[in-house]
């Protein structure tokens, strides 16, 4: 039996396909943010950056760049029209006190009791920086995964215990990857889908932990 | 008359002292006060402790404070950056200490200094590396069922803040995302020096729009608009 992965823009439509409208989401840096590409034409989302912009819109053209206006990633923004700019302590307010509705952000390990790593490898000449990622795993009413299923080695990202430094506990409430859709609870992780040609048992032995 | 303008970038720092705690508004290159930088680098000032979102890009502004070896402490919150190889050097050569904090921790830190408050509880960190300080695990406390780390003010001698429009009693707006860390900084420094593209009459800000009100900032220094760079505004 054969199977397609998801490419990173299919999973960013994936993400983009559960986010109700009217939602207040923070997008992670990195693979999360393509998924501000995939609503569909006046769809309303409120996208909230932690730099200080509520209402961010879609990338400029090359001509209109600005520099002073830019999102998590550093990567030039626009700003919808109703969008409003503010300071660091009220954008993370927004973020660790429950006002967003998801955040969706990348990982290096979930485990099945919803811990998250994604801020540091702990390896000695890694450079660890954390950014708002542990504001918006804690902080968020849910805390979403978007990820490849597998290392470039081929290991699971999904585990019993995270082996990496524990960005937050027990906060991760769903996972979408290249490979399947897995929610997590206190009874640990069960799939919600796969993609075509892939059995939930091999979905199961490639990840390496129980999936209900 | 009260005036907070300084005529020039060295007379606004011209008394910022070995030791200090130096705050650096900008994330990313938004709201990245380079030309203050560059000035506390003619300056001469040295064994810093700087408080930033980053800890600087290729060899410019922080990264080129850094790379004098004027720093002793980096409090920050994201120092990786494709281009910080200045820092990243100095961290693994063992010359430069890392306080690393949560962004949200920092902020929040940085604007309790600011509204005299001696400490809060957050649950963010709880159960992490970054709970701890030194290896010691900080203060704990159960509230409403859910846990909470004890996190402390960060106070500064100087905050070196990029803002757009200023008047001579320091009343501030910002541009966009410049704003980032500069409102919560100016009020946690004892000195507030604030570069500005604009200087205007006392009340050509309409007063419903000052973002940082001049009882937070001391200085105010003029400095013309940067020229088009990645991480800098485009020249009109």
């Amino acid at each position: 039996m054969s199977y397609v992965k998801l490419t990173r823009e299919q999973l960013a439509a994936r993400v983009a396909r559960d986010i109700p409208e009217g939602a207040y989401v923070n997008l992670g840096i990195g693979l999360p943010t393509m998924v501000a590409n995939h609503f569909a034409p006046g769809f309303e989302v409120f996208l909230q950056s932690e730099n200080g912009l509520l209402g961010m819109g879609p990338a400029p053209s090359k001509a209109d760049e600005d520099y002073d206006l830019i999102n998590a990633g550093k990567q030039p923004v626009t700003l919808l029209p109703g969008g409003s700019f503010f300071h660091s302590a009220d954008s993370f307010a927004m973020m660790r006190a429950g006002h967003l509705d998801i955040a969706v952000l990348g990982a290096l390990q979930v485990a099945a009791n919803g811990d998250l790593a994604n801020w540091h490898t702990g390896g000695k000449d890694d450079i660890p920086a954390v950014g708002g990622a542990m504001d918006l795993a804690v902080g968020a009413k849910q805390t979403w995964v978007m990820m490849e299923h597998l290392t470039k080695n081929g290991e699971s990202k999904l585990v019993e215990r995270c082996s990496y430094p524990i960005t937050g506990l027990g906060c991760v409430t769903r996972i979408y990857t290249d490979l399947a859709v897995i929610d997590v609870s206190k009874d640990g992780f069960s799939v919600v889908d796969v993609v075509d040609g892939l059995s939930q048992n091999a979905l199961e032995a490639l990840s390496g932990v129980r999936l209900r | 008359m009260i005036s907070k303008i300084s005529e020039s970038v060295a007379t606004a720092l011209a008394d910022v002292s070995h030791g200090a705690t130096i705050m650096v508004g900008g994330f990313g290159g938004a709201g990245m006060p380079n030309e203050l930088i560059d000035g506390l680098l003619e300056q001469g000032a040295s064994d810093l402790t700087i408080v930033a979102n980053n800890a600087g890009n290729a060899e410019f502004g922080l990264a080129a404070l850094l790379k004098a070896g004027r720093v002793r402490k980096v409090i920050c919150s994201f120092p990786r950056q494709i281009d910080s190889y200045v820092f990243d050097g100095l961290y693994r050569a063992g010359r430069i200490e890392l306080e690393l904090v949560p962004q949200g921790n920092l902020a929040e830190r940085i604007r309790a200094a600011g509204a005299g408050i001696g400490g809060f509880f957050t649950k963010v960190g709880f159960g992490t590396e970054l709970a701890k300080h030194n290896g010691v695990t900080k203060e704990t406390r159960e509230i409403n069922g859910e846990m909470y780390v004890l996190e402390s003010p960060i106070h500064a001698d100087v905050a070196l803040i990029k803002a757009e429009r200023g008047d001579r009693w320091g009343n501030l707006t910002y541009r966009m995302t410049a704003r980032n860390f500069g409102p919560v900084m100016a009020m946690a420094a004892k000195t507030t020096i604030a570069s500005v593209h604009e200087i205007c009459e006392l009340g050509d800000i309409d007063p419903e729009h000052v973002i940082t009100p001049g009882i937070f900032v001391q200085r105010v220094v003029k400095i013309p608009r940067a020229a088009t760079v990645a991480s800098g505004v485009k020249s009109p």
